[in-house]
């Protein structure tokens, strides 16, 4: 067995085991913590492919972003040490056959299934040409697509902050604070003034 | 020479898959349910780039198909997060069993 066999079984099975602890851990955020190692395992499948770019990105926008995310709205919805409810026993044993079936069909489907490769010369995945082909118009270019999530994140951001924003509240007599406001700035130059004259 | 074929990464990921198929149908709480459809969504990803890899490796389309998976990701757990947010600010509980009043 080389070494490249045994590394790619050591990420499989921390992408596994972290994947395992993170949808039964009954604390939640030691459950976002193991959905970290989870994804770390993945960044370094990439790496293991060869997929530099990929990587990078996986560990900048989901380690680096959605997790950091997730763990703040955990600190904003949560008491610290707060276990979760056990789930309802029929309930977890449905899904767990459900999701087992799943399993052993899909895994029988690929067990039998043989992959034809196109054998066509191996393009490097550098950011070079991952970043000509992104944006270019010819055949093998990806300008529309890359135009449409530009549109989406834009969408998403407008629709985070009018989600989040808090509602204003319309007690607030606004006519009395800007008069309280104005008032003070008057006190302010005066004793500015007083200060300046003495 | 590389012995680990496309089978054992399909192998993986579909594990990673119903992993989080069993977390979404299990958990009951709105970030965790969040956080399983990202162990789903990683699956995904790493089909496409093992196909890229072993099946097309003269074209960059799986690369692709990853980035904006990645991309579209991250928007919809943004959004989703301030829904959750907003949904505790205002019932005080994120449980998914509770949130059943689709009203302000």
């Amino acid at each position: 067995m080389s070494a490249s066999v045994i590394i790619f079984y050591v990420l499989a099975a921390i992408i596994i085991l972290g994947g395992v602890l993170s949808v039964t851990s009954r604390k939640i955020f030691r459950s976002a913590i193991y959905l970290l190692f989870s994804l770390i395992g993945i960044a370094g499948l990439y790496f293991y492919l060869d997929y530099e770019f990929i990587a990078a990105v996986q560990i900048v926008v989901y380690v680096g972003g959605i997790v950091v995310l997730l763990v703040f709205s955990i600190f904003l919805t949560h008491g610290s040490g707060e276990h979760m409810k056990q789930p309802n026993m029929w309930r977890a044993l449905f899904s767990g056959l459900a999701a087992l079936t799943g399993l052993i069909l899909t895994l029988y489907i690929i067990g039998n299934q043989t992959f034809v490769s196109d054998n066509s010369t191996p393009m490097a995945p550098s950011v070079q040409n991952i970043g000509t082909q992104l944006v270019s118009v010819t055949s093998p270019g990806y300008s529309l697509p890359f135009e449409l999530v530009s549109m989406l994140l834009l969408a998403a951001l407008i629709g985070c902050i009018v989600i989040a924003i808090k509602p204003a509240k319309k007690a607030d007599p606004k006519p009395l604070e800007s008069n309280e406001l104005r008032s003070r700035a008057e006190n302010d130059t005066l004793t500015i003034e007083n200060k300046t004259v003495a | 020479m590389n012995a680990i074929g496309l089978n054992q990464i399909l192998f993986l990921s579909t594990i990673l898959f119903f992993i989080g198929v069993y977390g979404f149908l299990t958990r009951r709480n709105m970030i965790t349910m969040l956080m399983s459809v990202e162990l789903l969504l990683n699956s995904v990803n790493l089909n496409f780039i093992a196909f890229n890899k072993y099946l097309f490796p003269g074209k960059l389309d799986g690369i692709f198909f990853s980035l904006f998976i990645i991309t579209i990701a991250a928007a919809e757990a943004a959004v989703a997060i301030a829904i959750i947010i907003n949904l505790y600010r205002n019932h005080k509980s994120i449980d998914i069993d509770e949130a059943d009043v689709m009203k302000y």
